[in-house]
This record gives structure tokens, C-alpha cells and sequence, in this order.
């Protein structure tokens, strides 16, 4: 016999999976408007932003009804609260992308100025996680998201070498400190968009195995 | 159907090992399982203790080698489906089945170091030394003040001022001295079910008892007259100890600090009642907290 609840928990990884899409999707279109120096997709990634935040509200709303209607325990409880976080950090990702996107406007006519190479793989890295953060939190798979933590090291590294990059670019070329300072916003928002991505997936261990890993070293 | 969890669903896949049925299985068949008992319930000292207790009723075995501490001055819960053996192993630390003549019992129980089934335990010595309500309040038919001090006197006791001290400190502790203090040469017959209830519970925590022990003490009261009782059961953490079955698994986890769950006459799993319903070790105790099973 399905339990009723069972539906309503349902539902709620329906919508948590579909705001997972949009804003994987929002990530990508951002990063790829900054490598391709594309305005109009930009733009575009500014437009949607406003349907994230709807989705957001939407999953919030849901995940308070079942609170209050079902009282969930154990394994049902813990899916709800893990939700309740992973659609706040899902939400800030967006945020994140719009902000990309928003630098992307502004290097507009900013002069041929080379993004570091690091960037490029270090947005390929945080896209990674991005996507399998929430394969993880569909398949509720605590390998994968054990996994991502580790991947974590790997986007600060490359944020880490970008930083030094541009630091000596703006002493050899002080002239272009506006658009290298830009670009260290966005490689910022990148980084910040794979420590999101480390959230849900400790969202997830714990919305498996009932363990609260955050603020914790990697086993 | 097309909600029905996908294989992966995290839900369906709490750490412990196998199948959710496969301990009930055992279970069911007939077979012994190891309960997962939790360090902080061994950790704490222990008012009572269950050893290998097994209970027949005529052929039919209804506690199978039950090993359970009680912890002191803590609200233990006893949960699990109709027919698991909670109730009787409540009325067994009493010794009320010595009443039900088929009954035959092998193991122990020790209450602050006592045996309680040795052949020299006089049995109402013992049951003074406990308390208990039922489902049903069952309150004499006299009035409020004598209900409360009935064990005092059959005890002995006269004094009117001792016997006075008494009945308010009960009914203060059973919280409800403000609504009857004004009536307790009323009949207790007069009260509502909830006030009756309250009033079981003042004139079993009046004998001092070293163990209270409530038998689906809410069953028969309406949500409000449940409420109160549970208040109640809260104000009692720490001054008594308490043992409470209850089919109502929202009650458990409100009212109580241990919960251990049965199953068919075993123990299951026990532990800290916030682990019980926020991560049970156990798919067992998962599925059947969760209302996917009982």
C-alpha cells in the first residue's frame, strides 16, 4: 500500500529536480557567456532568474506543508529538511550565475583582455559538481556525495593559481585593473558556486545516513 | 504506479545492511535477532533490569529473552505493533500476569538490585514499590482526597496532617490541584476522563513508587485530555521513573527519553528516543516509525 505521504515526497523531488535543471542550467549558460564573451546569453541567464526564485518559494512552501500535515520521522523527515537546505543553496547558486552573468555585460567593450587558462577548468570542474551534486541528491548516493567533497580541493586550487595570475597581470598592465578586477569576481562566484555544490552534498550524506558531515574533514 | 520510489530512492536506503523485512522475516519465523541496543541507554543506571526474560502463555511464547535496563528517573516508551509483547512485559514487572494461571516465565527482572520473580518477593511488598495506571482511568468510587491517600491509609497511616501533605503533593505533581482543590470531599466519579486519569496518576506517584508504570495511559482521553497527560508525563522526567506503553508512536516521541521498539516478542532496537525517530540504526525500526509497516 503507498502511503500517502509517499506521494507527497514524491512530488517534492519532482520540484526539487526540476530547480536543480534550471539552475545547472543558469550555471552553465553564465560560464559559457564569460568564456565566449556572449552578452545576449548573458542576458538571458538575467531574465530567468526571477523564475529560480519563484521554484524556490514553491519547494519552501511544500516542504513546510508536509512538516505540518504529516509530521515526518526518520528517513522521511530527514529527506524534507535535506530539501528544505538543498533548495536555499540551490537558490544561491542562481544567484551566483546571475552575478557571472552580470560581469559578463560589463566586460563588455572592456578591450582584449585573455581570461586566465584556469578559468576554463575550473568552471568545467564546478559545472561537474553542479550536475552531480544533484544526481546525488536524486539518487540519494552517498558515494557521489562524498565524492564531490573531494572535488572541492580541486576548484580552490584553480582559483588559487587564477588569483596569482591576475594579481601579476594587474602589475605588469595597471591600466587594465577595471576588467582584471572583474574577472576576479567571477572566478570568485565560481568558486562560491562549487562550495554550493559541497553544501548539497552533505545535505545528501545526511539525508542518507541521518550524519551531519558539515564543518567536518573529509574522512 | 507512477510515485511509487524508484529502486534508488534514498529513502529506501537507510545505512544498515539488507532488506528492510529481513529481521521480521527472522522474526516472523520463528528466530532470535539481536536487538541493537544504543551506548547511552547502558550508559545510564538502571532502576530496573530486564534479563533473558521469556513469558509463555500456555504453549504459546509471547517474550522472547527480552535484556533491557531500565534507565532511573527517565520516561522509557515501549512501541510496536499490536500483539509485539509490550503490555505484557509491563504487567510482568508487577508480576500482574501471575494473575493469568496458563502463564509460565523464565529469566529475571531486578528492580534497584531485587529479584522480582524470587520465590521469597512478596509480591504486594513489590507492587507497593510501583505504581500503575491503566488504559482506562479507574478511579474508586470515593472522593478525590481519599483516592489519592487510599494506599496511605490501607498502609496504616492516620494522621491528618500527614495524610493532608500528601494529597496536595500528589495532586500538585499530577497536575491537578488547581482544579480540584476546591472539591476533594467530591466524588472522583464526578471528574472528566482526562481529570480521572490525572488522579490515577497522583494516587500511584502518592506511594512514592520506584517505577511508574502506564499502560497506554492516553488511549481513552480526547486530544486535549491527552495533551495534559502528556504535560504531565514531561513534569515526571527526572522525579520518577517511568515505563509507558503506547500505540500512539507521536506520543513516544514527545513524552519520552528512551524508546524501545518490539516486534513479535523480541527486542528490537533501543535507544535515545531523538535517535529512534530522527536515525534509527535499524531499517526495521526505520520502516516501522515511518508507518511503512505494524
Amino acid at each position: 500500500m503507498t502511503r500517502h505521504i509517499d506521494r507527497q515526497i514524491g512530488n517534492l523531488k519532482e520540484k526539487i529536480r526540476r530547480v536543480g535543471t534550471v539552475v545547472e542550467e543558469a550555471i552553465s549558460k553564465s560560464i559559457s557567456a564569460v568564456i565566449n564573451r556572449d552578452v545576449q546569453l548573458a542576458q538571458r541567464v538575467l531574465a530567468n532568474d526571477e523564475a529560480i526564485d519563484r521554484m524556490e518559494v514553491e519547494v519552501e512552501e511544500e516542504c513546510l506543508k508536509i512538516l505540518a500535515l504529516y509530521q515526518p520521522v526518520a528517513a522521511d523527515l530527514r529527506f524534507v529538511v535535506a530539501v528544505l537546505k538543498i533548495n536555499n543553496d540551490l537558490e544561491r547558486m542562481g544567484d551566483l550565475a546571475k552575478n557571472i552573468a552580470k560581469r559578463v555585460a560589463q566586460l563588455e567593450g572592456a578591450g582584449p583582455v585573455d581570461l586566465p587558462p584556469e578559468i576554463r577548468t575550473m568552471a568545467m570542474q564546478a559545472e561537474e559538481m553542479v550536475r552531480e551534486c544533484l544526481a546525488a541528491v536524486i539518487d540519494g548516493d552517498p558515494v557521489l556525495a562524498r565524492r564531490i567533497r573531494e572535488q572541492d580541493d580541486v576548484v580552490d586550487e584553480a582559483r588559487q593559481k587564477v588569483r596569482r595570475r591576475i594579481l601579476a597581470g594587474i602589475k605588469e598592465h595597471p591600466e587594465n585593473v577595471e576588467v582584471l578586477l572583474r574577472i576576479n569576481s567571477i572566478t570568485k562566484h565560481i568558486e562560491r558556486i562549487a562550495d554550493m555544490a559541497t553544501n548539497v552534498a552533505e545535505d545528501v550524506i545526511y539525508m542518507v545516513e541521518g550524519d551531519i558531515v558539515r564543518h567536518r574533514p573529509e574522512e | 504506479m507512477s510515485n511509487s520510489p524508484s529502486p534508488a530512492d534514498p529513502r529506501q536506503s537507510p545505512p544498515s545492511a539488507g532488506p528492510a523485512t529481513d529481521r521480521l522475516a527472522v522474526v516472523a519465523a520463528g528466530g532470535q535477532v539481536e536487538p541493537e541496543v544504543h551506548e547511552r541507554v547502558r550508559q545510564t543506571p538502571a532502576v530496573l533490569e530486564i534479563d533473558r526474560f521469556n513469558l509463555w502463555y500456555g504453549t504459546k511464547q509471547a517474550l522472547h529473552s527480552i535484556t533491557m535496563p531500565i534507565p532511573h528517573g527517565k520516561v522509557t516508551a515501549l512501541i510496536g505493533p499490536s500483539g509485539c509483547g509490550k503490555s505484557t512485559l509491563l504487567r510482568s514487572v508487577n508480576r500482574l500476569n501471575d494473575l493469568v494461571p496458563s502463564v509460565r516465565i523464565t529469566g529475571e527482572m531486578r528492580l534497584n538490585g531485587d529479584p522480582i520473580y524470587d520465590q521469597r518477593m512478596d509480591v504486594i511488598e513489590l507492587r507497593k514499590r510501583m505504581g500503575m495506571v491503566f488504559q482506562r482511568p479507574n478511579p474508586f468510587p470515593m472522593s478525590i482526597y481519599e483516592n489519592v491517600v487510599y494506599a496511605l491509609r490501607i498502609d496504616g497511616e492516620s494522621r491528618r496532617v500527614v495524610l493532608d501533605e500528601v494529597c496536595e503533593r500528589s495532586l500538585r505533581g499530577a497536575a491537578l490541584w488547581d482544579e480540584v482543590k476546591d472539591r476533594l470531599g467530591e466524588s472522583a466519579l464526578g471528574l472528566s476522563g482526562g481529570q480521572q486519569q490525572r488522579l490515577c496518576i497522583a494516587r500511584a506517584i502518592a506511594a512514592e513508587p520506584e517505577v511508574l508504570l502506564l499502560d497506554e495511559p492516553c488511549s481513552a482521553l480526547d486530544p486535549i485530555a491527552t495533551g495534559k497527560v502528556e504535560d504531565l508525563i514531561q513534569e515526571l522526567r527526572g522525579l520518577y521513573s517511568v515505563l509507558i506503553v503506547t500505540h500512539n508512536m507521536q506520543q513516544a516521541s514527545r513524552s519520552s527519553d528512551y524508546t524501545a521498539f518490539m516486534y513479535l516478542g523480541r527486542l528490537i532496537e533501543y535507544g535515545p528516543t531523538t535517535d529512534i525517530f530522527t536515525k534509527p540504526v535499524l531499517r526495521e525500526t526505520e520502516a516501522y516509525v515511518t508507518g511503512r509497516f505494524g
